[in-house]
């Protein structure tokens, strides 16, 4: 069975200013919201408190806010999560500054005031010293791992290839965050792990594609970078899907099955998936093309007497004709 | 052909075999047990099998086994009826001085105990629980151990009868100001040899002769470590005394600790026992009344109130107060230099010492008394509801004989054994003041919330998993099911090799494990893919299997590596669930290398690889 047909001939390379224009536009949007929007950053970074709790029947939310209120709270936010029976009421870091971690128990306490069945779901309370912590530290996080993965690949393959891979690698991340700050989804902790999940499944794609560029520069004898690119990215292409495949249906089980806590951290890796495919295909190497690569770049240093690579000709199917 | 030699079949066996042992235990449920701990956070002693054995035959309870460590004692029983019965019957027998906890043990198999088998710990966000995260206060623990130093100057001066006009805090350093050049240098000479912690160093001021000096940065460290230490303790004790079954206190950092108590719900309740503190004071013992009389006649000396001692035995002890838990600067166990006896070394400050100096020159001959004093939480039923208080607890916990006269430095000998010294020790450090903590981190997640978490876990790893093997078998047909092998196989690896690591699974970790599934293919597509490819260059399906596996290997290595980069930077920048899912994605990475590459290899060689001609290939 296939799904790609076994001699696509695709000019991917030909198509890579349309590509890049739509990046650009992405990128642009991606920016602009983050810019203008900014990320709804989570209680992990921001600090503040968060409580879930559940009633036996679905109270009216103006009670909920009114037991709050009577309570002596005035910056809150009370909303439904998930069902009509459970509540969240978020509270910001500078209210919970003051009482430290007793708030939690106050807002209880009033809570209970409208229904003295409530059950608690989660507690999360998180002091602002944490929170700027945490931010910091996950940015690093991202940092450190494309600085990784940039050493990695200029050791492997080549610097332009690294290069590529970061340059696509960025793209991702920016893409990505954008959409998360577009519809202004939660960014807690656990969208950071599937940004960096995001960035190791990426860059996945583009190495595979590196790699087979890197074997095509070495055993063709004939054939432009162009025209080499194109042909290991068809060469590549049924993998390409049927990865992309598998992975996005333990992410859509993930997404529909897995909770309203893993909720975020599933949308990020699935628009990260796509992105991510997107990006290995249409940026990764046109990145190293327009860095120049060339056959010499990726010839193994030659010792005298020792093999030379199998040579084979250029399916026509790719040259330019 | 392509053949595998018998060692690596063996050795893929073996692999299996092996997981899948360490795997199995995470099938059996857990059965309900009795746990007994020390409340004082003390080592059991190997003795207390013995009690607990009498209980369960005088209650003709049947234990389905027993482990004993030095921090706790399990027993476990075979329905929740024996274990509360049991509970209950430990509760009475043993008293105050044990926690007896209900807990859930793993029901392991012995056999699989014996190999050290153990399943998966669920984390707090899949069991229900508190954890907190604390912080100890340094900045007031330094500015309390400089106070101390200042004490401690102003009366070494004093008693070398050196004249000063001042001794103050100034930043992070200590100044005094004296009135000659002489007294200067007898000070220096006395600082120097009875203030070894300090670092110190003369300058001149405008008219006086100063002295400036500063904690040295080691004694700074190992003061903030104690104070740390001494809060673990303390918190330690009072999580002791909620009756937590598997609760975790650890050191995070310089100064943090985290806490995590499994099961518990009231969030207030173990706020407010976290947050009470122990102290202690020293007493005279009053030797002119007779503590028996007073105990059977309820009428007690004006000038005296009546203790208890562990053993039950009353004791008088004065009104008056010596020094209190906030003189106390350290106490350590050790062995007395000249008789070789365990000993406690005990350090005051200079206001605990120049009190105990005039009290212990005046009473030598006389005993004096520790009292050690905590808020302990009690439940209690009334009218039927469970209703929760603090009560203020006594006890003495040490009384000795004044031998001579001393004050900032003395030790407590003839004490029985060296664990009890220890013991003592504990106590004392945990009655001093501490530097204050404070919760800067709660996540509690209720029962119901840990429940769903992990249905929901569970569901989405099954039908992600199912979902994947169908999707391979339609597409790549044999070797689709080949490759699903693999992907169990991978799956088994992987708690097998969480469970032996002893990882803590949680919601972040189970998405890891999705995910993983996932990406574990990869490994498979690319070889399946690139068979495919040689088969169409015209290649015979022999040679086909060879150069797919061949050549699609340092793509697969070049592509895992530089994920498991990614894996490895949240590893070590990640907290708590992020490092769970960080563990999970890296573990699954390894795991799948071998069983895609090497597992999948061994049976498409096992199907294709004895003929000498296929003619094709199921792909």
């Amino acid at each position: 069975m296939e799904i790609i047909k076994t001699d696509t001939r695709i000019d991917f390379m030909s198509r890579r200013k349309v590509a890049l224009i739509f990046s650009a536009i992405l990128l642009l949007l991606s920016v602009g919201s983050l810019v203008t929007r900014g990320l709804n950053f989570g209680l992990d970074f921001t600090g503040g408190t968060l409580i879930e709790v559940s009633y036996p029947e679905a109270p009216a939310l103006t009670d909920v806010r009114g037991s709050l209120e009577q309570a002596g709270y005035e910056s809150f936010t009370v909303q439904n999560f998930g069902t009509a029976r459970d509540i969240v009421v978020r509270l910001p870091a500078e209210v919970a500054g003051e009482e430290g971690a007793d708030i939690s128990t106050r807002v209880l306490d009033a809570l209970s005031t409208v229904d003295a069945g409530v059950e608690i779901r989660r507690v999360e309370f998180v002091g602002p010293q944490i929170g700027e912590e945490l931010a910091n530290q996950g940015g690093l996080a991202l940092l450190y791992a494309l600085a990784g993965i940039l050493l990695y690949v200029s050791f492997r393959f080549q610097w332009r290839f690294a290069v590529g891979a970061v340059a696509a690698l960025i793209h991702d991340v920016l893409i990505v965050m954008g959409l998360i700050s577009l519809f202004q989804l939660g960014f807690d902790l656990t969208v950071v792990a599937a940004l960096l999940a995001v960035i190791g499944y990426s860059l996945n794609d583009t190495i595979v594609v590196y790699d087979r560029l890197r074997e095509n520069f070495r055993v063709k004898r004939k054939g432009t970078a162009t025209e080499l690119t194109n042909l290991s990215i068809n060469q590549m292409l049924s993998r390409t899907v049927m990865t992309s495949l598998t992975t996005m249906l333990v992410l859509i089980a993930l997404f529909y099955f897995g909770g309203e806590i893993i909720h975020a951290f599933a949308y990020t890796l699935i628009v990260g998936v796509i992105v991510g495919t997107y990006s290995s295909i249409f940026i990764a190497s046109t990145a190293a093309i327009v860095l120049g690569i060339s056959k010499q770049d990726l010839m193994p240093v030659v010792k005298e007497g020792a093999d030379q690579p199998d040579t084979e000709a250029l399916p026509a199917r790719f040259r330019n004709s | 052909m392509n053949r595998y030699p018998v060692w690596k079949y063996l050795l893929l066996i073996a692999v299996l075999v092996i997981g899948t042992l360490y795997a199995l235990p995470n099938l059996f449920g857990e059965d309900p047990a009795v746990q007994v701990s020390s409340a004082r956070g003390f080592e059991l002693d190997p003795g207390l099998q013995d009690v607990v054995q009498e209980v369960l035959d005088s209650n003709e309870i049947e234990a389905q086994s027993t482990d004993f460590t030095p921090e706790r004692l399990m027993v476990r029983v075979g329905n929740n009826e024996t274990q509360l019965a049991l509970a209950d019957a430990l509760r009475s027998e043993l008293g105050d001085a044990y926690v007896v906890a209900l807990n859930l043990a793993p029901a392991t198999p012995g056999w699989l105990r014996a190999i050290g088998a153990e399943p998966m710990v669920l984390g707090l966000d899949l069991q229900g629980g508190v954890h907190f995260l604390m912080e100890v206060d340094m900045e007031t623990a330094r500015e309390q151990t400089l106070e101390r130093f200042v004490d401690d100057i102003r009366n070494l001066l004093r008693d070398e009868r050196i004249r000063y006009r001042s001794v103050r805090v100034q930043g992070d350093e200590l100044v005094a100001e004296l009135r000659s050049e002489e007294d200067r240098a007898q000070a220096l000479q006395a600082l120097a040899q009875e203030l070894t912690e300090l670092d110190i160093e003369s300058f001149d001021g405008s008219q006086t002769f100063n002295i400036r000096a500063g904690v040295r940065p080691e004694v700074m460290t190992e003061l903030q470590q104690t104070a740390l230490q001494q809060n673990i303790t303390t918190l330690r004790n009072r999580v002791n005394e909620l009756g937590v079954a598997e609760p975790v206190i650890q050191q995070q950092g310089a100064e943090r600790i985290v806490v995590q108590l499994p099961g518990v719900q009231d969030t207030a309740e173990a706020k407010r026992i976290l947050g009470a503190t122990a102290t202690l004071e020293y007493r005279a013992v009053d030797e002119q009344n007779d503590p028996f009389e007073a105990q059977r006649t309820g009428r007690v000396p004006a000038q005296s109130r009546l203790y208890l001692e562990r053993d039950g035995t009353p004791i008088l002890l004065s009104r008056r107060l010596i020094a209190s838990g906030e003189n106390l600067t350290s106490a350590s166990a050790g062995f007395d230099q000249q008789s070789g006896q365990p000993n406690v070394q005990v350090t005051l400050d200079a206001v605990g010492a120049r009190r105990m100096l005039d009290f212990t020159s005046e009473n030598v001959g006389n005993r004096m008394a520790v009292v050690f004093i905590e808020q302990r939480p009690v439940t209690e039923m009334v009218d039927g509801e469970e209703v929760s208080d603090m009560r203020r607890v006594e006890e003495v916990i040490s009384v000795a004989v004044v031998r001579e006269p001393f004050g900032r430095r003395f030790q407590t000998t003839g004490l029985g054994s060296s664990r009890e010294a220890s013991q003592l020790a504990l106590l004392l450090r945990a009655g001093a003041l501490a530097a204050p903590v404070q919760i800067i981190e709660e996540r509690t997640v209720g029962p119901s919330l840990g429940a769903d978490n992990i249905e929901q876990g569970f569901n989405s790893v099954i039908i992600g998993f199912c979902l994947v093997l169908v999707v391979m078998a339609i597409y790549y047909k044999v070797f689709g099911l080949v490759a699903n092998l693999a992907l169990t196989a991978n799956l088994v690896l992987i708690i097998a090799m969480l469970s032996m690591i002893g990882a803590t699974l949680t919601l972040p970790g189970i998405a890891g494990i999705v995910l993983t599934v996932g990406m574990a293919v990869d490994a498979n597509v690319l070889i399946y893919e690139r068979i495919k490819e040689e088969l169409r260059l015209g290649n015979t399906p022999q040679a086909a299997i060879r150069a797919g596996y061949g050549k699609a290997f340092s793509t697969i290595a070049d592509a895992n590596v530089t994920t498991l980069i990614a894996a490895l930077v949240l590893f070590m920048f990640g907290t708590g669930p992020v490092k769970g899912f960080a563990v999970t994605l890296s573990l699954g990475i390894i795991t799948s290398m071998f069983t895609a590459i090497f597992g999948t290899r061994g049976v498409v060689n096992l199907i294709y690889g004895r003929k000498q001609r296929v003619a094709k290939l199921s792909i």
